[in-house]
């Protein structure tokens, strides 16, 4: 028994050494109070540390711990998502001047970043129920700390105790669902669950009720309607660097447990002669249905309230709302081809998305303000950083050439193939409504004027061009060149436990 | 009159009801985080019911521990939000905590 579990440890080396970086960060603040770029040469040096190690574990395909955690291509794409994007996010917030105020518990913030880190890898493994509920409320936990970091700022800690308060209430009913699951069935295992729902045994109006509630903690975790009502106020009560990390890694990690539950839970892998890659739900489960509504109710409500929106972070907060919304088409293709779009989609997100934030977090280092308003005229004050925002957006909104068209595009393809062309048109109209609320900001940064002319041109140090154009050339780079991303994307669908 | 799954099952469901209704009747954040905590529990006693009465395995009981110390860990910080919240606003009521708007 304990040589299985130490000969195990070596596939979680890399939460590993990230779990090791949050112990070293923590004490180095307690020994050198003076030094926060210490903290983050550390903690990029320890990211960097997984990422690498991360690499081992290509093509590696089992089951660890008995069987709690799976080690399995589709859990090592979203682990290097999550690790690119907190290495991004630690460099950003060396730059955000919100999170440097605070330079008394800077240790603790590094601290929270790395343990959202550490639990969102645990996430994207586990297969069985109790250890998903348990890796979603550490990361839900650090994330209400987190959210709430800038304590003296009323918008702040009021941004953590709405996180706290909704985040507290979904995972409790999701964990009621799961007794129900495993009263029915007996398991908390996936896979075990997945043998018992084959036969027909369960009840089926418990079992309508578990998943309902189980997706109550999966919705909110993505924040998809109608479980989003906590998304706005927090990503704007928050502070910048947390809204970023929140919008990209904190959803990545909530789809991949959700694909992986759905996948290895609810698809009958007994039936023959389907196409290769699609798959068919179990005789008696309509997910599919109830997964449409809501990636529809999703998407259209995340774009309708978005045009309404004056601060930039809030608009922000209901276009990732909109963007989980075509995410969650994905998941209702069924099929291989629908994951990977969705994994695509995870890839160019990270650069478009973070981007974007990192652009609002530069602008409001300078002038102070999130609001749209205050934006007017930038584009003559500030030309890169401008144009650099207008790219986010469009890649945002999906146009080509830039990395977002192509992830919606794979998104749609898959939808097409499926025959799903009533929900792909759905889609689209949403794209456009979009376009409308993304273009306002780029109309205010280059053709209005703002209140005063007479400012100078903002300058900016060297290493903050840097991070920037390593976001921005990703963003073009992907839009163009993206054979090899969908080819590993590809490679990377097959989960552990089942076909 | 013996005890069955059944009578065990009917208690974890009035509970989670209980913590349903006060979760969204009260405005007071500690009492919210009550009714959290309510819901907890009634899924702890489901996980301990199905595991003692169905015969099936222990794995219901780790589970109800686990849950045990999360709710724990959960309760430490949920409180220390809510201290710091009273800290700026002066109040605990969620309504009154509304300075983020659409």
């Amino acid at each position: 028994m304990l040589d299985t579990i130490l000969n195990n440890l070596s596939h979680i080396v890399p939460e590993l050494i990230v779990t090791a970086t949050l112990c070293v960060v923590l004490l180095a603040h307690l020994i050198s109070r003076k030094s926060s770029q210490l903290l983050t040469i550390l903690s990029i040096a320890g990211l960097f540390a997984a990422l690498y190690s991360l690499t081992s574990n290509f093509g590696i395909n089992i089951s660890a711990f008995s069987g709690m955690l799976s080690i399995d291509p589709f859990a090592t794409f979203f682990k290097i998502v999550i690790v690119l994007s907190t290495i991004v996010i630690v460099l950003m917030s060396r730059f955000s001047d919100e999170v440097n105020a605070e330079q008394k518990t800077i240790g603790e913030y590094y601290f929270l970043i790395l343990s959202m880190c550490v639990a969102m890898m645990f996430m994207v493994g586990s297969s069985n129920l109790i250890l998903m509920y348990l890796t979603l409320e550490l990361s839900s936990l650090t994330s209400y700390i987190a959210s709430g970091f800038t304590r003296k700022a009323k918008d702040s800690s009021e941004a953590s105790l709405k996180y706290l308060l909704y985040g507290a209430f979904s995972s409790g009913v999701m964990l009621y669902g799961i007794s129900i699951i495993y009263g029915l069935t007996g398991t908390l295992d996936i896979a075990g669950v997945n043998q018992v729902l084959v036969q027909g045994s369960a009840n089926n109006l418990a079992l309508i009720i578990a998943s309902i509630f189980i997706l109550v903690g999966f919705g909110y975790k993505i924040s998809a309607v109608p479980f989003h009502f906590w998304t706005p106020d927090v990503y704007e009560g928050a502070p910048l660097t947390i809204t970023a990390y929140l919008s990209v890694a904190s959803k990545a990690a909530g789809f991949a447990m959700m694909m992986r539950a759905f996948k290895v839970m609810f698809i009958d892998s007994s039936v023959m002669n389907l196409p290769a890659g699609t798959w068919t739900l179990i005789n008696g489960i309509h997910i599919q249905n109830a997964l449409m509504i809501f990636s529809v109710l999703t998407m259209t409500l995340g774009n309708l309230v978005a045009i309404w929106q004056k601060n930039l972070k809030r608009l922000l907060a209901y276009s990732s709302i909109a963007q989980a919304g075509y995410m969650l088409l994905g998941l209702v293709v069924l099929s291989n081809d629908g994951f990977s779009a969705v994994m695509i989609y995870f890839v160019v997100y990270l650069f478009m998305n973070l981007g974007a934030f990192y652009v609002v977090l530069l602008i409001a280092n300078k002038i102070g303000s999130e609001n749209i308003d205050d934006y007017k005229g930038l584009g003559r004050r500030n030309p890169f950083l401008t144009v650099a925002l207008a790219v986010f957006l469009v890649s945002l909104t999906g146009l080509p050439p830039t990395a977002g068209f192509i992830g919606k595009w794979m998104i749609f393809i898959s939808l097409i193939n499926a025959k799903m062309v009533g929900i792909a048109v759905i889609g689209v109209l949403n794209s456009v409504i979009s376009l409308y609320y993304y273009i306002r900001i780029i109309r205010n940064m280059f053709l209005r004027d703002g209140v005063d002319q007479t400012t100078p041109v903002i300058e900016y140090p060297l290493a903050q061009k840097i991070l920037l154009l390593s976001l921005l050339v990703p963003t073009l780079y992907f839009g163009l060149f993206f054979n090899e991303l969908v080819q590993f994307a590809q490679i990377s669908v097959s989960i552990f436990g089942s076909k | 009159m013996t005890i069955t799954l059944t009578h065990f099952l009917m208690i974890s469901a009035v509970l989670f009801s209980l913590g349903l209704f006060a979760v969204i009747t009260r405005r007071n954040a500690i009492m919210v985080l009550m009714g959290i905590e309510l819901i907890l529990n009634s899924a702890n006693i489901n996980f301990l019911a199905f595991s003692r009465y169905s015969g099936m395995n222990i794995e219901g009981q780790m589970a109800a521990i686990f849950v045990i110390i999360l709710a724990a860990a959960e309760a430490a910080i949920a409180l220390a939000i809510v201290l710091n919240i009273y800290k700026r606003f002066n109040t605990v009521n969620v309504d009154e905590i509304s300075i983020l708007k659409d």
